[in-house]
């Protein structure tokens, strides 16, 4: 075990502390403000630490999900790792569909879950679980404290794992024996930290970024496919000027909404399972598809076989395993984005060759007529309320530069499509994991850093009561989240499956004896508002962005049968979709 | 195709249980896995034989070298390389049986390390076609036990796989 300490020189110089105050000290030098948690007997030792300072300061959350979710958001708006504290046993497993739904979106996040006495290990003690075997699969690195004069070290390479090539969570396992506050050692935390063993790559191979300029500039069909890494790899700038060079058609995924501005001509929409038909069009004819920080996700690709057939594909991303994983990259790059699209472009500038602007011109021509068609439009003219046109508004009174933290299901899907994403890190939503319950957290994590923006949860009668209970927690911290239930009174997204594979037969689909959520939200001490017709929409919207700082919790009464479109076809390549219920490719 | 995987990895608590839940959670095989730290102590070595078409293996190797303990991966089956398995094997063996078994180590070059008047427990080191091959050529004699160790394996010639 490599040690930073070194032992009693230090200790004459250095302060002395317990190992419960080294964690809470460690996190302040790492420059955290807000620590999401909730205590236990494992964890007692560092709450009390936490107690006795004033620089981090400690969120309770009412379920240790919504604590992992909070911190996963923060990540995701502001490109830091989020922090998590939890006990041992209960503590972490409740925390473990957060770390999950982290790692699949690399997201950083740096999770602290109490241990019992390391003496008690194996013994099936109270609260005991092995944490350890428990995360292992789901997080990016995990690690438990064996000496307390360890934790700052620890600490450093967690923060440091999490934070480097391809992030994700690191989980730190710590027996409650490694904070007893009346053992104390030298605390010296590392300002830099290097592994023998893990040196993720920065810069591109140059010979690749050659080859991959080559290639573009000989397209005739080129678009630009840009996901979540775009945005975690804080690159959007240098991918909007690379495609605005070359006039590249650009299409998002549903990570990466925002890595492009939606409300540029050059965008073409979100692509995939429910992207928009000139997106998949786009894809699925392409001659030269440059992917930056995406991963040919199965609901992107539709059946991989007959996936874009014509294409050389470039493929830039931080993670060598996500190259050729599900389809074969011609010219891979591996590399962080951001040096490498910096690179790319400097070549690009030297070069005297442009694209064949005739060729590109045809290439636009077509993706405009496909424009035209524009599948998946929504009947404006219905009498019911449409969730599409309800996010539209929502867009509308928030001027398209809110943080929308949206759920799972059909909502988040109309959300993705319908709200114009003009900057990176405002969309947040389980892409990976897809996890119903992460809406509200998310939005409360995201509120609590950035109390002046505004910030709008979008979710489902399903979803939000998946952790509705930090309603409380939004009142204890003041959290004026604006809460848009788009409740159609049906797990939606079941139900539309159900609808087009299982001739309608709702099986557990449909929610009985939903609570009056206005109520709810007013027991809660929050504002509740029920909408159920157009008319109602509008001054619901404005009466609840013109109150700053409360909760307000919409409950949006939907037409129960909207489906999402378009859709791909199951089996299909990319541009086999349906349009609607009674329209396909 | 049947390929042989070189890992040096930190020798730390939990970094071997990560590398073998690898395999289980991807669906990898492991035909076999022998590991043992080195003249480093802070280093495991690893010997890992697993089979897959050009692309598992691929990404076997790019999924290792994710492993935030590994050090180093290196296929060593590309190139010409030499590859050990220890067997020990535990017969049945009296009356005129005897004689037959002893031939049969002889030919294989193993030792028999271990005797009663009815047993007799046999060494052999060798590839691990060459294992299978003497257990194949004991025939009818009543095998009681066996115990290999897995390939190990290095490459031939100068190159190395080190810190
Ligand atoms: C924790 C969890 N359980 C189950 C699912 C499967 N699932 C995906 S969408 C969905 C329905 C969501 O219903 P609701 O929140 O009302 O949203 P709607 O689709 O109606 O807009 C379900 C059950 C999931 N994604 N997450
Ligand atoms: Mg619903």
């Amino acid at each position: 075990m490599t040690s930073q300490t070194k032992s009693a020189d230090l200790a004459k110089t250095t302060e002395m502390l317990s190992g419960a105050a080294m964690v809470i000290r460690a996190l302040a030098d790492e420059g955290v403000e807000y620590l999401y948690g909730y205590p236990g007997g494992a964890v007692l030792h560092i709450y009390d630490a936490l107690f006795q300072q004033n620089k981090v300061k400690h969120v309770l959350v009412r379920h240790e999900q919504a604590a992992t979710h909070m911190a996963d958001a923060y990540a995701r708006a502001s490109g830091k790792a989020g922090v998590v504290l939890v006990t041992s046993g209960p503590g972490a497993t409740n925390a473990v569909t957060g770390i999950a739904t982290a790692y699949m979106d690399s997201i950083p996040m740096v999770v602290l879950t109490g241990q019992v006495m390391s003496h008690l290990i194996g013994g099936d003690a109270f609260q005991e679980t092995d944490m350890l075997g428990i995360s292992r699969p789901i997080c990016k690195h995990n690690m438990s404290v064996r000496r307390p004069e360890d934790i700052p070290y620890l600490i450093k390479k967690a923060f440091h794992i999490a934070q480097s090539g391809r992030p994700g969570p690191v989980v730190l396992d710590i027996p409650k024996d490694m904070t007893m506050p009346n053992q104390k050692f030298p605390y010296h935390y590392p300002t830099e930290i290097s592994l023998r063993s893990y040196q993720p790559k920065q810069q591109g191979h140059s010979g690749q970024i050659k080859k991959a300029v080559t290639a573009l500039l000989a397209a005739k069909k080129p678009i630009l496919y840009a996901g979540g890494g775009v945005i975690m790899g804080n690159a959007s700038s240098e991918l909007t000027e690379l495609a605005q060079l070359l006039n590249l058609p650009v299409t998002n995924t549903l990570m990466g909404l925002g890595a492009y501005p939606a409300g540029d001509k050059q965008f073409i929409g979100m692509l995939g399972m429910h992207g928009s038909y000139e997106a998949n069009q786009t894809m699925h004819h392409a001659d030269v598809i440059l992917a930056v920080g995406a991963r040919f996700d199965d609901r992107v690709t539709n059946n991989t076989k007959k996936f874009c057939p014509d294409a050389t594909i470039i493929h830039i991303d931080i993670d060598p395993a996500s190259i050729s994983k599900t389809v074969n990259a011609h010219i891979p790059i591996v590399g962080l984005v951001k040096p490498v699209l910096t690179d790319m472009l400097a070549l690009l500038k030297q070069k005297k060759k442009k694209l064949d602007s005739a060729a590109l011109s045809q290439w636009w021509q077509q993706i405009d007529q496909w424009r035209a068609v524009h599948g998946g439009r929504y009947d404006s003219a219905a009498p019911l309320l449409k969730p599409q046109y309800v996010i539209e508004q929502v867009s509308k009174i928030t001027k398209g530069d809110a943080f929308v933290c949206s759920d799972v299901g059909q909502h988040q899907m109309f959300a993705a499509q319908y709200y114009p994403f003009n900057k990176p890190n405002r969309w947040i939503n389980s892409g990976g994991l897809g996890t119903m319950g992460f809406g509200l957290p998310a939005a409360m994590g995201v509120k609590l850093n950035y109390p002046d923006a505004d910030v709008v949860c979008v979710t489902g009668e399903g979803s939000i009561q998946m952790n509705i209970q930090e309603l409380s927690t939004c009142k204890q911290y003041g959290l004026g989240v604006k809460i848009i239930n788009l409740n159609n009174g049906y797990l939606g997204m079941v139900k539309q499956w159900q609808d087009m594979n299982y001739e309608s037969r709702y099986a557990s689909s449909y929610m009985d004896s939903l609570p009056d959520f206005v109520k709810l939200a007013e027991a809660y001490g929050h504002v509740g508002i029920r909408v159920t017709t157009p008319e109602e929409l509008q001054p619901a919207l404005e009466r609840a962005f013109a109150l700053k700082d409360q909760l307000v919790f919409l409950d949006i009464h939907i037409d129960p049968k909207e489906h999402v479109y378009p859709m791909q076809i199951p089996g299909g390549a990319m541009n086999d979709m349906f349009l609607s219920k009674t329209e396909r490719t | 195709m049947r390929h042989i995987i070189s890992v040096l990895l930190e020798n730390e608590s939990g970094a071997l249980a990560r590398l073998v839940g690898l395999f289980a959670q991807r669906g990898y095989n492991i035909d076999s896995l022998n590991v043992a730290p080195t003249d480093d102590p802070t280093l495991s070595r690893l010997t890992l034989v697993t089979h897959g078409n050009d692309q598992v293996i691929e990404q076997i190797s790019k999924h290792l070298h994710k492993l935030i303990e590994v050090v180093k991966v290196s296929d060593i089956s590309e190139a010409a390389h030499i590859e050990r398995e220890l067997m020990l094997v535990k017969v049945k063996a009296s009356g005129n049986q005897r004689e037959e078994v002893k031939r049969c180590a002889d030919i294989f070059r193993g030792q028999i390390i271990d005797v009663t008047p009815i047993t007799y427990t046999i060494q052999l080191v060798g590839t691990s076609d060459k294992l299978d091959a003497f257990i194949q050529a004991l025939g009818t004699t009543p095998i009681l036990e066996v115990v290999r160790s897995g390939a190990s394996g290095i490459a031939r010639g100068e190159k190395t796989l080190a810190l």
